[in-house]
Order: C-alpha cells, then sequence, then structure tokens
C-alpha cells in the first residue's frame, strides 16, 4: 500500500520532469533548428531561463525516490543500462552548464558555441533517456547487477520509439508553450512560427505514436496487452487529446493549447504506468516484491508531505511571478 | 536477489568507478562550498548596499549574485551526475542499502528544489520586488543550501558509521532510516563540512579581489570585495579548528584505522608521538618531525592514552596510508595558515592599516589553499575509509558495478569534465571584468540597480 503510494509520488516526479524539462529540452531543439532567427532563440532563452533550474530537479527526485524506495529496481536499471544513462548524463552536464554559460558570454563565437552545445543535448538527452524507458517497458533489464545485456537491452525496437518518442514530444510541448508566450511577450511573428511547429510536430508524434503501435506489438506482447487492455482509457484520451490540439492551435488559442498538450502527453507516461503496473521488471519483479520496507516508506512519505507544503507556494510563486510581463515595460517592451 | 557472485570485476574496471567518482566529486565538492558560501557573501553585500545607498555594495551583489548562478548551474548538473553514478558505478551499495540512506537524500533533495526555486526568483527579480524583499528571497537559498549540506554529509556519515539496520543472511531487515541518519558521525562531519563550504567561498572571492588590489586596481570597490570576505572568513576559522578537533576525537574514538593511518601510526601503544609529514614506508613513518605524546594528549588529554596503531588492523584492510596521512597534514597546515591570515587581517583592521603587499599577496593565495585543505580534508575521510564502502560492512569491490567497459566512462567524463572546467574558468574570469554587468534579457533594472 505505502509502496504504491511512493510509485505514484515517483510517477507524479515523471510527469513533472516530462512536462517542465520536456518544455526545455524541446526549447533546445528549437534553438537548434531557429537557423538565424534570433528573435526564436531569444523567446526560447526567455521563457526557459528563470524556471530552467527548478525544472531539473524533478530527476534528481525520481532518481532519489526510486533508490529508497525499490533499491532493487534501481540498482537493476542503472548498472544494464549504464551506456544510454552515461550518454544522458554527459547530455545533462553539457546543457545544464552551456544554458548558463550563453546567458553570460558576450563573444558571439562563444555564444555560438555554447548555444550549438545547448541545442544539440538537448535532443540528445531526452532520446537516450526515452531509450532507458523503452528498455525497461519492453522487459530488458532483469533483476540484479548489470544481469541485462549492456548493448541489446536499449537498442530494442521499443528503445528506439522511445527514444524518438521522448525527443517529439519534448519539442511538440515546447512549440505549443512558446506560443502563448511569444503572443504575451508581443512577438506575432514568433508566435506564428512556433504554431507551424508545433502542428508538424503533432503530426510527426501522431504518425510515430501509431507506427508504435505495431512495433510493441511484435516487441513488447506484455505492455501491449496492457496498453490496450487497463491503460486503454489513457491511451484514447491521449489521442483524443492529440487530435483536438489543431483545432486549437489553429483558432490561436493558446492557453487552452497549453494544457491540452500537456495532458496528451501525460497521458502516455501514465498509460505507460497503467499498463505495466504491478510489474516493475518483467516477468516478475513487482511493486509488493521489490519496495523497501514500511519503515523507511512511511518517514519518506511525511518527508514528502512537509516538502509539498514548502515547495508547492514557492513553484508557484515563481511560475507566477515571471508569467507576467515585467513592471514597467507591458507587451511589446522589447520591440522599442 | 541482488548479488554479483556471478559477475568477475576487473580490477582495472572497479579502479576506473573508483578513478570517475573521486573525480566528479571532487570536481562538484569545490562548486558545491562556493553554492553554500556564495550566497551568504551576496546576501550580505546586497543588505549593506541597501543600508547604505552604496554603488560599491551593490555593484558588488550584482557580480556576485550573477557569479553565484552560473556556479548554481554547474553544481546543480554535476550533483545530478552524482546521484546518477551512485547507481551507474555502485549499484550494489544501492541495491542492499539504498533504501537505508534514501531519506536524508530525499530531504536533500525538497531542500536543493527550494534552493533553485529561490535562486531562480533571487536572479531574475531584481526588478520585480522591492530591494527589502529582493534581498529576502536570498535568504531561503542560504538555509536551504547549508540543509543541502548536511543531508548529503549525513548520508556520508553514515558510510563512515553505519547503524539502522540488520544484516540478517545478507538481506537487510529492520531498517531505522533516522537512526542511520543521525549516526555518530553525523555532527562532526557535517559542522566541519558547512564551515569548510563558508570558508571556501569567502577565502576564494577575497583572493579574487586581492589578485585585483596587487595589480593596482585599489578602488572602494575592490577593497570592499576584498575586506568583507576575508573579515567573514577570520571570524569562521576559529570555529573550524575547534570543529576539526572534534571530528578527530570522533575518528579516534570510532575509525582507529583511519586515525592510525592519519596520523601514521603503525604500533599500538602510549605516549604516541605527534608526526608532523614524513614518508610511509616499511612499516614506519620516515623523515616526519616528531612532537612527543602529542598524539596521546590530543586524543586523550593524558600521555598515557593508548593509541590503536595499524598492528591491530588485518594488512588487506589498511587504508592507503602515506595519502591520508599527508593529506591530512596539508589541511591542517592550511588550516592554521588561514587562522594567522585571519589574525593579522583583524589586527590590521584595528590599527586601521592599508593592506600591505605581503599580506595581500597571502590573501591571493589563501583563495587556491583553501580548496587544497578542502580536497584534503575530504581525501582524508573518503581514502581513510578504504577498502570499505560502508565501513566494516561492504566493500568497494562488493558495491562496484560489474557491467565491463567502466574505463571507457572514465575517459569519456575526464574528457566532458576539462571542457567543462575550461568554461567554467573562462566564463567567471570573463564575469570578474565585464562591464556593464550582464544582465538576462528580460531584466530591465539598470535604474534601480548599478551595472558599470
Amino acid at each position: 500500500m505505502l509502496a504504491d503510494v511512493c510509485l505514484a509520488a515517483m510517477w507524479i516526479g515523471l510527469s513533472c520532469y516530462g512536462l517542465f524539462a520536456g518544455a526545455d529540452f524541446g526549447g533546445g531543439a528549437w534553438d537548434l533548428l531557429a537557423g538565424r532567427d534570433d528573435r526564436q532563440r531569444r523567446q526560447v532563452e526567455h521563457s526557459i531561463g528563470p524556471v530552467w533550474e527548478a525544472n531539473h530537479v524533478w530527476l534528481i527526485f525520481v532518481v532519489v525516490l526510486l533508490w529508497t524506495c525499490f533499491p532493487t529496481v534501481f540498482a537493476a536499471v542503472m548498472s544494464t543500462l549504464y551506456i544510454p544513462l552515461t550518454l544522458a548524463a554527459l547530455g545533462i552536464i553539457a546543457r545544464g552548464s552551456s544554458f548558463a554559460f550563453r546567458k553570460v558570454t558576450e563573444q558571439p563565437g562563444l555564444r555560438r558555441l555554447f548555444g550549438g552545445l545547448f541545442a544539440l543535448s538537448s535532443v540528445f538527452t531526452p532520446f537516450f533517456l526515452g531509450t532507458v524507458a523503452g528498455a525497461v517497458a519492453s522487459g530488458r533489464v532483469p533483476l540484479g547487477l548489470a544481469a541485462g545485456d549492456p548493448v541489446t537491452s536499449w537498442t530494442g525496437p521499443s528503445s528506439l520509439l522511445g527514444g524518438v518518442l521522448a525527443v517529439l514530444a519534448c519539442a511538440y510541448l515546447a512549440a505549443v508553450y512558446l506560443c502563448a508566450d511569444a503572443v504575451r511577450e508581443g512577438e506575432p511573428e514568433v508566435a506564428a512560427a512556433f504554431r507551424a511547429r508545433a502542428l508538424a510536430t503533432g503530426v510527426a508524434t501522431g504518425v510515430v505514436a501509431l507506427a508504435g503501435i505495431w512495433i510493441l506489438r511484435a516487441d513488447a506482447p506484455l505492455l501491449f496487452a496492457g496498453l490496450t487492455g487497463r491503460a486503454l482509457p489513457l491511451v484514447v484520451f491521449s489521442a483524443v487529446a492529440g487530435v483536438a490540439e489543431f483545432p486549437l492551435l489553429w483558432l490561436h488559442r493558446y492557453g487552452i493549447a497549453r494544457m491540452v498538450a500537456a495532458a496528451a502527453v501525460v497521458a502516455v507516461l501514465w498509460g505507460w504506468g497503467a499498463a505495466q503496473y504491478p510489474t516493475m521488471l518483467e516477468p516478475d519483479v513487482t511493486v509488493g516484491s521489490s519496495a523497501a520496507t514500511d519503515s523507511v516508506l512511511a518517514p519518506v512519505l511525511v518527508v514528502l508531505a512537509v516538502g509539498a507544503v514548502i515547495l508547492i507556494p514557492s513553484l508557484w510563486w515563481l511560475y507566477s511571478m515571471f508569467s507576467r510581463p515585467a513592471p514597467g515595460t507591458g507587451t511589446g517592451a522589447r520591440t522599442e | 536477489m541482488v548479488s554479483n557472485a556471478l559477475a568477475v570485476v576487473r580490477p582495472d574496471d572497479l579502479a576506473a568507478a573508483r578513478a570517475q567518482m573521486g573525480f566528479s566529486l571532487a570536481w562538484h565538492i569545490v562548486v558545491a562550498c562556493l553554492g553554500v558560501g556564495l550566497p551568504l557573501l551576496t546576501v550580505l553585500v546586497e543588505w549593506r548596499g541597501i543600508r547604505t545607498g552604496d554603488r560599491s555594495y551593490r555593484l558588488l551583489a550584482r557580480r556576485w549574485a550573477r557569479a553565484m548562478g552560473v556556479l548554481f548551474a554547474v553544481g546543480a548538473v554535476s550533483g545530478t551526475i552524482l546521484s546518477f553514478e551512485m547507481g551507474l558505478l555502485w549499484p550494489g551499495l544501492m541495491g542492499r542499502f539504498g533504501q537505508v540512506i534514501g531519506l536524508p537524500f530525499a530531504m536533500e533533495g525538497i531542500a536543493f528544489f527550494v534552493e533553485a526555486i529561490f535562486v531562480g526568483i533571487y536572479l531574475y527579480g531584481w526588478d520585480r520586488l522591492p530591494p527589502r524583499r529582493h534581498v529576502l528571497t536570498g535568504v531561503p537559498i542560504v538555509i536551504a543550501g547549508i540543509c543541502s549540506a548536511f543531508f548529503v554529509v549525513s548520508a556520508n556519515a553514515w558510510m563512515n558509521q553505519p547503524q539502522g539496520f540488520t544484516l540478517r543472511d545478507g538481506h537487510v531487515v529492520d531498517v531505522q532510516p533516522w537512526a542511520a541518519m543521525f549516526n555518530p558521525a553525523t555532527p562532526p562531519e557535517t559542522i566541519h563540512m558547512i564551515l569548510a563550504a563558508i570558508m571556501v567561498a569567502c577565502f576564494f572571492t577575497a583572493a579574487v579581489y586581492a589578485v585585483a588590489l596587487l595589480r593596482g586596481r585599489r578602488d572602494r570597490y575592490h577593497r570592499i570585495g576584498f575586506a568583507l570576505p576575508c573579515a567573514v572568513g577570520a571570524v569562521v576559522t576559529p570555529f573550524q579548528i575547534v570543529a576539526g578537533d572534534y571530528a578527530a576525537r570522533f575518528v579516534a574514538q570510532y575509525q582507529p584505522a583511519k586515525l592510525a593511518a592519519i596520523e601514521g601510526v603503525y604500533h599500538t601503544g602510549s605516549h604516541v608521538p605527534l608526526t608532523v609529514g614524513g614518508i610511509a614506508g616499511n612499516g614506519q613513518l620516515d623523515y616526519g618531525v616528531q612532537i612527543p605524546d602529542g598524539l596521546s594528549l590530543l586524543v586523550g588529554s593524558n600521555p598515557d592514552t593508548v593509541i590503536t596503531g595499524l598492528d591491530r588492523v588485518p594488512r588487506n584492510l589498511w587504508p592507503p596510508v602515506t595519502g591520508v596521512h599527508l593529506s591530512f597534514d596539508l589541511m591542517v597546515g592550511v588550516g592554521f595558515f588561514l587562522l594567522a591570515l585571519g589574525v593579522w587581517f583583524a589586527a590590521a583592521r584595528w590599527w586601521r592599516g592599508v593592506p600591505s603587499r605581503v599580506f595581500l599577496v597571502l590573501g591571493a593565495i589563501a583563495g587556491p589553499a583553501a580548496v587544497v585543505a578542502l580536497e584534503c580534508g575530504w581525501t582524508v575521510t573518503e581514502e581513510g575509509r578504504q577498502p570499505w564502502v560502508v565501513q566494516g560492512v561492504m566493500s568497494v569491490h562488493d558495491a562496484v558495478n560489474p557491467a565491463p567497459g567502466l574505463m571507457v566512462g572514465l575517459w569519456l567524463v575526464l574528457v566532458v569534465y576539462a571542457g567543462l572546467t575550461v568554461a567554467v574558468v573562462h566564463v567567471m574570469r570573463r564575469l570578474a571584468r565585464q562591464t556593464p554587468v550582464p544582465t538576462a534579457p528580460q531584466e530591465r533594472d539598470v535604474e534601480n540597480y548599478p551595472v558599470t
């Protein structure tokens, strides 16, 4: 019972990471593709600047909860999948630091170097994290230390699907998110550019997700059974939300579009969780069999509850402070 | 359950894992210490700036805040890597004991989250908050930073003094996470580390301005930039020496093998001298300066105090004596150097003297020296525990990832960190000089805060 609550808390953390850091990663991807359009790049930097540090902490939160609440699963996943996880970790270093460096660098050459590093690692990092999710979901990580194959465990079709979907979902989230931001900042042309990107990545994500159905049926039959069984409502919800996004974007309803896009992405994550529950690692490692003792889980949950009381108002203050234009500027301030 | 009985750990992979963890921790620890201490200094100068309206203080606040932002970002990513490495390199440790030491890490995660949120508010909120409220948003950063250090170091203290669990047939049962977190090593280790973090930040910042003063930039801005952190560092140092003594007494009581390595004591007995310097080999410490009865007096305030030597420890469980001993001496030496510097500084202030060239040169050395002391202290704690990852319970050999190819990971990490180091140094140097102070795109606070 406590283990299920901890798993749910972990999954909430994972969803927040997917949404907030996902949008950051996507911002980096658009930075890569912005070409010579520095207004787009500025919009990306402007939108993620104050919040990216906080967004990033969700990952640490998930990792720590995994090792505390499900230590043997953590050991198995980290030791078998150490290649993609090391690459993701290096991507996190390159991305986080180069973004901060670019912000304070004035020399054009260095700005381009840091910008390029930031943008490239924004694409690679979610890809490798996606392959890790695919490896676990397709049952290629056995219990034990480095018991799975270090290479084939994460290069299977489901893993590659996971990687590509992660990159696309991030780009999609960011494009939708940036539409509303650009409108608020009085940059209609930038908003139009991101709208076109949101529509394009929406189509691409949908196509890959549809193809994914066949991939999972062949490569991860247990997950497929779960997705078409217990998790079907979430899958259908995600598909409907994805389709509803097109008219919303078309009609410039960016505020609602943002929420619907977030719901579509979160539904996929929870669909995966629901499809696999209660199995943590195939074939027989379950939530119950891998959880830490209640004497550990109970204080962890108390700490999380106390933490939430401190964190939620602080986060709310952070996000609300920076979703308003700065005092004395008003909209269109940056075009003056 | 978890077992690496089947997998064979190659010695070079184990060495690579240790090197990678050691390297990334040694790197992170410097940035993390600056991340704990620099916000304190920044809030102090900003508060002084608001109180006095002095442009120099306000400009210092702007620059230090920028540096703090960059260091926080770098500290966040290098810290994330460490949480990955706990599993990538030491799954044997985490698979078995992850639940025992998870609680302080969960708390650290929350403290770090608070820090990240308020760093965002503080760095980007100059123009959105009235000055007094703005300086208050820096206070949670300081508190959360100190809490983070406490939580993380309490997990490390557990590795030195494990408790709060029972091992039955190789399985961890009866876990008491609070007992694990508040183990006997927690108070001495955490106090010593938090004070060290403040000292490193103070003396490092002061050193930057000492160099500028030596180069002839003797204006009010640079004088304050040197004097304020130097004063805070001078106040903290005596407390650190007391805390260090407390930590050493703890080690003497709970980790006799580590103390024997620290002091190069090979033979158990009373009237043990204190040896400064020296090279270990052939079962004795040569070329050191000996203070008769010194160690027995320090540990037990009595020359008859018996000190356990390495002869009571099986040969295969000896920590690397030479390195641990030299690191300890270096750390203590730097500690007393900083103490003397602080006393000189206080005396110079008392007689209202202008800082002399010699003093400034020593001040410039103090920054790197404090970092050296930090690394040495950390080496003593971690190397002194070898070959255990969890003192007396699990060896590093049983903790390491048995997957092949850890050596490749080590090289990758070395290359990436080398690039990162070059970039950090370059950016920090630019930040120290750049005029006007670079502002983020959404900052429009030139009117309220001087940036030139």
